[in-house]
């Protein structure tokens, strides 16, 4: 039986071969040997075969800012867009964690709550007769390490479905979370510095030496990249490729920074400044994309994600690496869930609950698949400021918490769909 | 003939009741190819398992180079130079073509990949098997076709440096053009010095590139041949049982 459809793809694959190696050139390439002109051309074939990675989040994101830009005075004021960033914040985290369980084929539904009930012991713990809010921080990590562990426990080491264990502690973190906090019960945030994280901005100066550190980083990587390969005698593309995306970073960094500084306090008092958490993401992400590109970990996790077999059998633990995605993810949640404590004020009851869908929305709409084997954080960030800019831009429209809900569902639908067609087109695998 | 790299000397192995390998005796030599044959269940996975240390024998003794070691573990095979190309291919669609050929035993440089050394010793891997039909290095597994993937996974064990190459049934899944390709390939690893054991259900297969034919029938041994001493109705003879070796023995 498993004869039949061999026979059949195989016909399939002499025609495609036959059509594919005919005009393949008899040169063994690196895929880098060619003029920037070339390598512009092979990037839209690969968008054509369904790779579009953040590119639909991307140009969603442009949309939204045009629309809302039109259909709001306030939407693009410096004002709203720091507003817009520290909103952006907790839901960006908490997607670039989930992209670690998700990258292997995993998920995460309690990453809202573990956050919940780590931020319920921060805040309860940090009260005035309380611990000095470094130890209760660290106990906070501890809980959102212990909860990783535990998940990663079942899932990895046991074999239970992560849906079902997240799906389980969803419902009983919310159990300890009440338990810790009291019903109906609400803990304000003490300890300036936590507040201060989503609530104070950078000096001028500061945000410009943030945006000097970015671009000096990124173009130390390339040069070291460079540096390395001639090295090891393998060619290196031409020098424009990195050059022009470092100068649309630059660009981009540099209208940011140059709006954020732009006075947005009342008449008492200036308010301006790019916000704290700012390079607190920035950090999260750029460290975060390092391991998933740069190091054994990272690889193992996409191809865990691509070919759990294939990767058994080249020697990869499994085992230890899924166990440690779901560590990171409990852990990085924790972070998420600092930035919406700080920026909400308090914890309560429900801290946590509703968010854990947005974070996979963010991921998915961002261009991460559920599958596994596709994605970075990157996409999990854009995909999250989208929804963070529906919610907002909306909600200066005027529309009710329903209609925000309603559009973000639908965007999130909508991107599922644009991905499945793309794919569909282009014959690739999921 | 020289010392064989590999000798298996009666080798057992059960599963319960079921006596899948009956004492058999295997060898497989340096540039040489041998070809394993055998109708379903008459244990050529458990055989090849074996030595790729993923189920470990019964009984019996597995010579390398003539010393006596123990394969209990894919690491203990691959400590040895021994790899296996699986069926199914083991390669991960999501990562590129060097990204596969080094996974699980990346090339690191402070602590980071180096992607530069990978690429060239890749490139390395793919000459020395004379491939010329991939047009970038860097191209997803997933955009290549049947016969490209397998050479990805042949190319895989050279990069690996490995002396015995087991190959389960590399053009089952291929067509015409594919599994010439294919088979040259095989060709090549073995003049390059590489001892390339291949499982074939496939007797055209089997003669144009075995210089060896061990076949089994129903967990024995039943014959060890060379390729110019026998044909193709001979082997289908030993495969089905109505001919046995008992007269050369």
């Amino acid at each position: 039986m498993s004869g039949d459809s061999a026979d059949v793809t195989s016909q399939s694959d002499v025609a495609r071969t036959a059509a594919r190696e005919s005009d393949a050139p008899t040169l063994l390439g690196k895929g880098v040997e060619n003029s920037p002109l070339e390598h512009g051309r092979a990037y839209l074939q690969r968008l054509r075969g369904g790779e579009m990675g953040a590119l639909p989040a991307i140009g969603g994101l442009l949309v939204l800012f045009v629309i809302f830009h039109f259909a709001n005075d306030l939407f693009t004021t410096p004002r709203n867009m720091a507003n817009l960033i520290t909103q952006a914040a907790p839901l960006v985290v908490l997607g670039m964690a989930l992209v670690f369980v998700l990258l292997l084929g995993e998920i995460d539904l309690s990453a809202g709550v573990t956050f919940g009930v780590a931020m319920a012991v921060f805040v309860k713990y940090t009260q005035p007769d309380g611990l000095s809010w470094p130890v209760a921080l660290l106990l906070s990590l501890g809980i959102g390490f212990t909860i990783g562990f535990v998940i990663g426990f079942f899932v990895a080491r046991i074999g239970v479905p992560s849906f079902v264990v997240t799906l389980g502690l969803f419902l009983g973190l919310q159990g300890v979370i009440l338990m810790i906090i009291g019903a109906g019960g609400t803990y304000r945030l003490i300890p300036e510095p936590i507040k201060a994280i989503q609530n104070s901005n950078l000096a001028p100066w500061e945000g410009w030496a943030l945006l000097a550190l970015v671009l000096a980083i990124l173009v130390g990587v390339a040069m070291w990249d460079r540096v390395r390969r001639s090295r090891a005698g393998a060619p290196n593309p031409s020098i424009w490729i990195p050059m022009v995306k470092l100068i649309a970073i630059a660009a981009v960094g540099v209208a940011f920074v140059l709006f954020l500084n732009i006075d947005r306090g009342g008449v008492n008092r200036a308010i301006q400044g790019v916000p704290i958490v700012v390079p607190f993401v920035l950090a999260i992400g750029m460290v975060g994309t390092y391991v998933l590109d740069r190091t054994r970990f990272g690889r193992y996790m996409y191809a865990i994600g691509g070919n759990r077999e294939a990767a058994r059998r080249s020697g990869v633990n499994v085992t230890l690496i899924k166990w440690s995605a779901f560590v990171i993810c409990s852990s990085l949640a924790v972070v998420a869930g600092l930035l919406f404590v700080s920026r909400v004020g308090s914890a309560d009851a429900s801290t946590g609950r509703e968010i854990v869908l947005s974070g996979v929305a963010a991921a998915v709409v961002g261009g991460v698949s559920l599958f596994g084997g596709r994605g970075r954080l990157m996409h999990a960030a854009v995909g999250a400021l989208v929804i963070a800019t529906i919610e907002n831009g909306l909600g200066l429209l005027g529309f009710s918490a329903g209609a925000t809900l309603a559009v973000s569902g639908g965007v999130l639908i909508l991107a599922a769909t644009v991905d499945a067609l793309a794919r569909r087109r282009s014959g690739a695998v999921t | 003939m020289n010392q064989p790299i590999i000798e298996l000397k009666s080798v057992t192995k059960s599963f319960g009741p079921v006596n899948v390998l009956k004492g058999i005796d295997f060898t497989a030599h340096e540039g040489r190819v041998t070809a394993l044959v055998g109708d379903n269940g008459a244990g050529k996975s458990t055989l090849i398992k074996g030595l790729a240390g993923v189920q470990p024998y019964d009984g019996g003794e597995v010579l390398f180079e003539g010393e006596p070691v123990h394969l209990h573990h894919p690491r203990d095979a691959s400590r040895h130079g021994i790899e296996v190309v699986y069926q199914d291919l083991a390669l991960c669609d999501n990562l590129d073509i060097v990204q596969n050929m080094f996974l699980g035993r990346e090339e690191m440089a402070t602590g980071a990949f180096d992607e530069g050394r990978m690429e060239v010793e890749a490139a390395a891997a793919l000459q020395s098997l004379n491939v010329r039909t991939v047009s970038s290095l860097r191209q997803k597994v997933a955009s290549l076709s049947g016969g490209q993937r397998q050479t990805v996974a042949i190319a895989r064990a050279v990069v690996k440096q490995a002396r015995v190459v087991i190959l389960d049934e590399p053009t089952a899944a291929l067509g015409v053009a594919q599994t010439e390709q294919v088979l040259n390939l095989v060709r090549r690893l073995a003049d390059n010095g590489v001892a390339v054991v291949i499982i074939s259900h496939n007797l055209q297969d089997v003669f144009q590139v075995a210089d060896d034919i061990s076949v089994l029938y129903l967990g024995s041994m039943t014959a060890r041949l060379r390729r110019e001493d026998t044909n193709a109705d001979d082997v289908v003879g030993y495969i089905t049982g109505t001919k046995s070796m008992e007269a050369m023995a």
